[in-house]
């Protein structure tokens, strides 16, 4: 056994030998170098960036594996694409394992970092800003994984995007920690994914702060498995800026939590306040489909153990359609938490499977309503119902997330 | 003994270091005009992708004694060894061509043992040798177009990862242009003109093939139809990553010939993660309004964080807006 662990450590010793590590500082050949050096790694290898800032015009990428780029602090080294003329992101990485930290990339034209189909991605201590504010023209996401799995983003900064500071979609295996995400439309969005720990962050001063959705028309949907727990989701109170004809387009000002679609979502621990529309949202997909493999519905939801502060007291009720809709059946009694009440028919009639029941349960003193559409389509019945008791229930957690 | 002076280098083509210079693999006899040795055939797409309205040739290389595989769909499945050679140049004045060219950049595809490897040569300023550039490089270059008004361009030779996003299948590097259906067109050939999948069964680059396959039209071609020549432009310019199995599957919209859900080709689709790429626009088409489509919002922008495709393109195609505009105006609503 000890002979094993001798041979093993060699393997180790021997693979760090060969593995180079690369340094470099800024200079006006900056673009060049970097990116000739990203091409150059070889797996094992690591690229430093020393303190500083880098001038770019064309986006980054990487497409080597087990690779490790990094700057000397989310601070000090910082990747400036302010007059960037080419290139749809900042930075691109397109190969598995590799990990990302220590830097900053500012005012990106598209999105700041995208890594496409990646086994194994982590980015830690990372920021992505667009330095003018809130702001139309700024770009899409901060950090943008998609199609990739086991996917880490740990102590990272996001603001300033104008869909999604952070924004996992088509993704499985995904932890999300740790970090902050400020003026943003969406401040973490988890989009058509599979076992996502979102935790310990802060989505505050967003138009909405914690995302969880699921859209029809991808390879990948059918979102499940979502815990967000031990979040701050608090004072989202930003415009929404996002360009239209996008799905957060359509996010009202001051949303502390939606899930949209998507089945077993639990959401659990955190502290949801501030939020001048309404404080957690369970909502059905608004628009039509004729996508037979999607379910529009949120099914097996989970909300329990929050702890709720003011919500409500201001209405977005000129973006989308869902806080008009809230505004004038709640008579502007706004509450902690919504759901759309929306179901397939058969489930309006005879209820829902109880294994795919929605739950709220210890969550203090959160006020809560709901839509039956049933009496919405009749005359004569108010279709709404505050009665939060009705959904207490056994709480089934989730398992966690391990990524490989 | 004459003919080997100017044989393709086959041990360059393969071996794992590219050479610095593009007349290390003697694909040339003559580099600077840009005279093929022998074995190395010239060929024509029938669309082709729109480079900044750069010209371009391009040549084949199938090393002796082995062939390429006919696949239906597919690019030909070339061996070992095998080079797909592209000259991009700019004409000093488009409306005399004998006036001379400026050669930008050669791309190379090299069927190595385990894949496809891209790589790209720059040209030098005295334009007679191409240097390696796997960091990509940017040259500003002028022309005279067709009406005799001066053009600039600030073009951009593609670093090898550039390569890679749009020569992208289910994670594999491969071809895009050399499909059967693409070449099926008669070439000039100096001492004959004839069609280039005949050509090619002459010289045993391919086995004997039936060349009645679906054949796309030259979209510049206004003998065909609007609708015709539209498909045939989005596949060769925006198929190769918008297809279910290219880079940009994540995104649902397939413009590839072989597509034909209307969701999927961006009818009333709305968009996915856009972000301002989507200008507003609620649908990637919006039948009868070509100004709130995503898709022409997206063709008309030159701005990197709005601009289809990603790279590859710092102009827009003028000739193609109009066509795309077009044919979404008279779409039925």
């Amino acid at each position: 056994m000890q002979n094993l662990f001798f041979i093993f450590s060699c393997a180790l010793l021997s693979f760090a030998l060969n593995a180079k590590h690369v340094f470099l500082s800024p200079s006006v050949n900056s673009q060049e170098e970097i990116q000739e050096a990203l091409i150059d790694l070889e797996p094992g290898d690591i690229l430093t960036l020393e303190q500083g800032e880098y001038f770019f015009e064309d986006g980054l990428s990487l497409d080597v594996d087990n690779v490790i780029f990094e700057g000397s602090g989310i601070n000090n080294t910082i990747l400036n694409f302010g007059d960037q003329i080419s290139g749809a992101q900042g930075l691109l990485v397109t190969s598995d394992g590799v990990t990302l930290r220590d830097f900053a990339i500012l005012d990106a034209k598209g999105d700041a970092i995208k890594v496409i189909g990646a086994d194994g991605i982590s980015m830690i201590r990372l920021r992505t800003e667009w330095t003018g504010g809130p702001k139309e023209t700024n770009g899409a996401y901060g950090f943008y994984p998609v199609e990739s799995k086991d996917v880490l983003i740990d102590g990272c900064v996001a603001i300033g995007a104008s869909d999604a500071g952070i924004y996992v979609g088509q993704s499985r295996n995904i932890i999300v920690k740790n970090s902050v995400a400020q003026y943003n439309v969406a401040g973490i969005e988890i989009e058509n994914s599979y076992y996502a720990d979102v935790f310990d962050n802060l989505a505050s001063h967003n138009t909405g702060g914690i995302l969880v959705f699921d859209l029809p028309d991808l390879p990948q949907q059918g979102g499940h498995h979502v815990r967000v727990f031990r979040n701050k989701a608090i004072n989202n109170d930003t415009d929404n800026f996002a360009p239209e004809g996008n799905i957060v387009g359509e996010v009202p000002r001051g949303t502390g939590i939606i899930i949209q679609a998507n089945s077993d979502v639990e959401v659990f621990d955190n502290d949801i306040y501030g939020n001048g529309t309404v404080n957690l949202s369970i909502v059905t997909y608004g628009y039509d489909t004729d996508d037979e493999n999607y379910n529009p519905h949120p099914k097996s939801i989970q909300i329990h153990n929050n702890r709720f502060g003011d919500g409500g007291f201001d209405p977005d009720v000129g973006t989308g359609e869902l806080a008009a809709i809230l505004f004038e059946l709640s008579k502007g009694d706004m509450p902690d938490i919504f759901w759309d009440g929306i179901l397939p028919m058969n489930q309006m009639l005879f209820g829902q499977p109880d294994e795919e029941r929605l739950i709220i349960s210890n969550n203090g003193e959160a006020s809560f309503l709901t839509i039956n559409p049933i009496k919405y389509m009749l005359p004569f019945f108010d279709p709404v119902e505050r009665d939060i008791s009705k959904y207490d229930g056994e709480i089934k957690p989730l398992p966690e997330v391990i990524l490989n | 003994m004459i003919n080997s002076l100017y044989a393709v280098d086959n041990i360059v083509i393969l071996q794992d270091k590219f050479p610095k210079n593009l007349s290390d693999f003697s694909f040339f006899e003559d580099t600077q005009a840009q005279i093929p040795s022998k074995g190395v055939i010239p060929y024509e797409l029938i669309s082709s992708l729109f480079s900044d309205y750069s010209y371009k040739q391009r040549w084949v290389y199938v090393p002796k004694g082995k062939k390429a595989i006919f696949n239906q769909d597919e690019v030909f499945d070339f061996p070992v060894g095998s080079a797909l050679i592209k000259t991009f140049y700019y004409p000093l004045d488009e409306r005399d061509l004998s006036l001379g060219k400026k050669l930008m950049e050669t791309r190379l595809l090299l069927r190595k043992t385990h894949g496809w490897e891209a790589v790209s040569y720059a040209w030098n300023e005295t334009q007679d040798e191409a240097i390696i550039k796997k960091a990509g490089k940017t040259i500003l270059n002028e022309w005279i177009d067709f009406k005799g008004e001066i053009q600039s361009v600030r073009y951009r030779v593609p670093n090898k990862n550039q390569c890679k996003e749009c020569h992208t299948t289910n994670d594999t590097l491969t071809p895009i242009g050399p499909k059967a259906r693409n070449l099926n067109k008669v070439f000039d050939y100096q001492d004959e003109s004839v069609n280039q999948l005949t050509k090619w069964m002459k010289v045993a680059y391919i086995d004997e093939i039936d060349i009645e396959l679906n054949t796309p039209v030259n979209w510049e071609d206004k003998r065909h139809s609007l609708d015709a020549r539209v498909k045939s432009y989005l596949d060769i310019n925006c198929g190769h990553c918008h297809s279910s199995t290219g880079g940009a599957n994540s995104t649902g919209l397939y413009l590839d010939l072989t597509e034909n859900r209307p969701t999927h080709r961006g009818i009333y689709k709305k968009p996915v993660a856009t972000g301002r790429g989507s200008g507003g626009h609620e649908f990637s088409i919006s039948p009868g309004n070509p100004e709130e489509s995503i898709l022409l919002y997206r063709m008309i922008s030159t701005d990197p964080g709005v601009m289809m495709p990603e790279s590859g393109r710092s102009l827009s195609h003028k000739e193609a807006i109009e066509m795309i505009r077009e044919w979404i105006n008279k779409m039925e609503t």
